[in-house]
């Protein structure tokens, strides 16, 4: 346990991708088996055993703490898990420390009434750090920053293999994943992937520069709108039923309906949308469907998913990755047939020549797409992201100039500096025109822009509150951002997807920045 | 004749905690006429007061600190020896807090009060330990004041600095302390965890570092942290007030990775909010479990608590039978919720 304890705390503090990974290999490679294997499960989402809920947590701590000093020390730390974890009364040498293998079987097998009995005893035992770990783990959702995907690039990195690898054979693994670590260390082989359920590293395209556009042969590819959604794999075989986002995580659970609709033996690629009335929403309506255990009726109802197909990588048993994407294109459409309820198939569009493509991408400004797909004809379907058979060409941002309002202190190699950038709009109040936050920006700027910035800030700082600084209103930002949408979160009543800094606008006087009226002309609607 | 009760002649001014019969103050918040001093600090030691008695090494401190301005006549009293002042006996005994710290302890009457100043319990190699002293009135700080409050052993901090220098040997690992306490005794635990290589440090620290090594605290090599290029500073330690460490003097590091060194570190929210991204739980202060043991050991049946969380240490030692009550001085502790 104390490993993984030391783990999960360097993982909060630690803000680079860059960082975390190195504390994760260092992790896999000092951890012992089973427990490093439960570790890499909890990092992945994969622990499922009985859990506590706060209520408990806390009901256990005020049995043995002056509620007086519980509640003044709550109201100093404030977070529950934190203030029992560092409040909790040691009682070292009650009983030994328990490991992480320890931990997860007990409570795998244990019934709700053991919980408490069992997490008060190893709370006796551990240290805070390992208290504070314990507790993060036995509430739910450890939060440290790391996604699925990261924990595998760490764990290809340990082993020095390529995450698709990984990803390939994962879903045929259960933790605590010995094969697996036996494989990485030389001492096994490759476990097989489980052909039936298993996912299939996705294609990906690469963004189309100008000077590709400027050589790309344009009779040799096929158009399709890039959807503004989740890029998906569905997997139906032998009777099993998975939906893959596009880093290999199981989302069918947030996905009911999907996983119902899939009663064919397929495997396909395509995109996740909220579709109503044959329109695609914006992608907002999508975003709270994500990340959910269970899914309400009522939002079942009101954000109706629907996958929109583009590939197909297997029919039945048979893999069609190998054939040009003409003749999988061909597969789909007569699997397809006259059509099948929450799917559809995504449009091939005519490719006239350059001219008419640019043209079609500049249109492309209703809901839901974020611009074109190029893909070649004969391209087979390979994992990854190989460079030519297919092409993202995303339409031009939506741009504002809006004016800089706060900024606050960055994280890791800008923590010396403001770097992340509130902004607003004016808009009319009852004392003449007002500032309001219209979103938040980080991005965007290189880093001799950031020190010119950051420099800025510090000479026109009005107020400050904590690692905030208030500015004066006197520097333009242009920003980009993909798309706008209504949000209670922010007093404006909108938010951007996606903004960054496009420009630094030293020229432009503050006065003359754009309205919020201008920003919400610019939410499509449906 | 009963002794005469603390209340009756020790009294709270705006100039801070004042002794009657000895007509001098305790660690005064403004410059007076005579002044008994604890530590260097600077919630504890102003400038300018006309008569200061603290300890030679407490001297030393102030002296490098405000120079001609460290007051009018310095008298310096070792740690056990006494000094009538008026009619109140005074004397030192050590308070394990930093160089020359001590807990002033004041005699009139049959009647002892023992201010603590700022104290720890733990073992520190570059100050004798705290001595608890039996007396009728112990004023004690509550700076940790609050049982989540239990600072780990510090080998085990100074080894996740040293840990993660292997983890990460081309970044520079810049460490956020205090410049008078902290500084030295990170420096003589990372020599005794078998650091030997130089250690480089800010401007701020040189002073109140070469200080130390002359009053016989060991350092090793110390080079200033100025004028070396990114290249060299990979992999090297870099010590520096918390003010600079995520400022704009860090940025002449190799990627560093901000190390924090207090007390507060223990809350992982205060080090998130300041950007630490290694928090290292070190403080010069007594935790909680050292507070409630401090006032056993002293047995006092009176205890007066100030800066810090009171409240709580109030609460505490009335439950177990001590009359306890907060003692509010102005303008103790701001150096405390920086970077204890
Ligand atoms: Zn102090
Ligand atoms: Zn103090």
């Amino acid at each position: 346990m104390k490993d993984f304890a030391a783990l999960l705390d360097a993982l909060i503090f630690t803000p680079s991708r860059n960082g975390k990974l190195r504390h994760m290999q260092a992790y896999f490679a000092t951890a012992e088996d089973p427990h490093r294997g439960w570790g890499l499960a909890g990092l992945t989402g994969g622990l499922d055993f009985k859990s506590a809920k706060p209520a408990l947590v806390r009901a256990l701590v005020e049995e043995r703490v002056d509620p007086a000093l519980f509640r003044w020390s709550y109201d100093f730390v404030g977070d529950l898990a934190e203030t029992v974890a560092l409040i909790w009364p040691a009682q070292p040498g009650a009983n030994r420390p328990p490991s992480l293998d320890e931990v997860v079987t007990r409570l795998r097998l244990a019934g709700k009434s053991e919980v408490p009995g069992l997490l008060a005893g190893w709370l006796d035992a551990l240290d805070a750090t390992g208290r504070w770990a314990l507790l993060k783990l036995i509430t739910g959702g450890l939060r440290v920053g790391v996604s699925a995907r990261l924990a595998k690039t760490a764990l290809a990195e340990f082993g020095k293999v390529d995450v698709a690898e990984i990803e390939e054979i994962w879903h045929g693994l259960e933790p605590p994943y010995g094969p697996l670590f036996d494989w990485l260390e030389g001492r096994g082989d490759r476990p097989e992937p489980n052909e039936s359920v298993a996912f299939r590293p996705m294609m990906l395209a690469n963004p189309l520069e100008d000077r590709d556009f400027e050589s790309l042969d344009f009779a040799a590819y096929r158009a399709e709108w890039k959807w503004d959604g989740i890029r998906v794999q569905l997997v139906a075989r032998n009777g099993e039923r998975r939906l893959y986002s596009r880093t290999g995580d199981d989302i069918g659970r947030a996905f009911p309906e999907i996983i119902e609709a899939m009663d064919f033996e397929a495997v396909l690629d395509g995109e996740l949308l909220v579709v109503r009335d044959g329109l695609v929403a914006p992608f907002n309506d999508l975003q709270q469907r994500l990340g959910r255990k269970t899914v309400s009726a009522k939002l079942l109802e009101s954000n109706p998913a629907h996958v929109r197909l583009y590939d197909m990588l297997f029919e039945g048993g048979d893999d069609v990755r190998p054939l040009p994407l003409d003749q999988r294109r061909q597969r789909l459409e007569s699997w397809y047939g006259a059509g099948r309820p929450r799917f559809d198939l995504s449009d091939v569009l005519p490719v006239a020549g350059r001219e008419a493509l640019a043209a079609l991408r500049a249109e492309a400004r209703t809901a839901g797409i974020e611009g074109l797909m190029l893909k070649r004809a004969d391209s087979a379907y390979v994992a990854g992201r190989p460079k030519g058979p297919w092409y993202k060409w995303k339409r031009d941002p939506l741009t504002l100039d809006v004016v800089l309002m706060y900024a606050q202190r960055g994280h890791g190699k800008r923590s010396s500096f403001y770097s992340d950038y509130t902004f607003g709009a004016w808009r009319d109040s009852e004392g003449g025109d007002e500032l309001v936050p219209v979103g938040k920006a980080y991005f965007g700027f290189t880093d001799e822009e950031l020190k010119q910035l950051d420099k800025w800030v510090r000479d026109n700082t009005v107020d400050r509150f904590g690692p905030v600084r208030a500015v004066a209103p006197g520097l333009v930002l242009e920003v980009a951002f993909d798309a706008v949408h209504p949000s209670t979160r922010h007093k404006s009543g909108l938010a951007m997807r996606f903004p960054r800094v496009k420009r630094i606008r030293w020229d432009k006087p503050a006065d003359e920045a754009d309205r919020v009226e201008t920003l919400a002309a610019l939410v499509e609607t449906a | 004749m009963s002794a005469p009760h603390p209340e009756t002649w020790l009294q709270t001014r705006p100039e801070g905690l004042y002794c009657l019969p000895g007509d001098f103050y305790v660690d005064p918040h403004r410059p007076v006429g005579r002044a008994v001093v604890t530590h260097g600090h600077a919630d504890h030691a102003r400038p300018n007061n006309e008569a200061v008695l603290a300890t030679p090494e407490t001297l030393a401190i102030m002296r490098a600190r405000y120079r001609e301005q460290a007051g009018g006549t310095l008298q310096p009293l070792r740690y056990g020896e006494r000094e009538r002042i008026g009619e109140v006996e005074v004397s030192f005994a050590p308070a394990g807090h930093v160089l020359g710290s001590a807990q002033a302890v004041l005699e009139w009457r049959g009647s002892r009060v023992v201010i603590s100043g700022d104290y720890k319990r733990r073992r520190d190699p570059t100050c004798p330990a705290f001595e608890p002293v039996p007396c009728d009135v112990f004023v004690t700080e509550a700076t940790f004041g609050l049982p989540v409050f239990t600072h780990p052993d510090d080998g085990e901090e100074i080894r996740k600095l040293l840990t993660s220098r292997a983890l990460f040997p081309e970044r520079t690992h810049v460490v956020g302390v205090y410049a008078l306490g902290k500084a030295q005794r990170v420096i003589c635990r990372l020599r005794e965890e078998g650091y030997d290589r130089p250690l480089y440090i800010h401007g701020a620290l040189q002073a109140l570092c070469d200080l130390y090594r002359e009053l016989g605290v060991a350092l090793g090599e110390l080079r200033p942290a100025t004028a070396t290029s990114k290249q060299e500073m990979m992999g090297e330690i870099v010590l520096a007030p918390p003010s600079a460490i995520a400022d704009r003097w860090a940025r002449r590091l190799s990627d560093p990775v901000v190390v924090l060194a207090s007390g507060w570190m223990r809350v992982r929210q205060r080090a998130k909010q300041r950007g630490v991204e290694l928090p290292l739980v070190m403080s010069d202060h007594a935790d909680w479990p050292e507070l409630t043991r401090t006032l056993e050991d002293v047995g006092a049946p009176e205890v007066w608590v100030t800066h810090g969380s009171e409240e709580a240490l109030v609460h505490w030692a009335n439950g177990q039978g001590f009359r306890a009550r907060a003692l509010s001085l102005i303008g103790r502790g701001e150096e405390e919720q920086e970077v204890a």
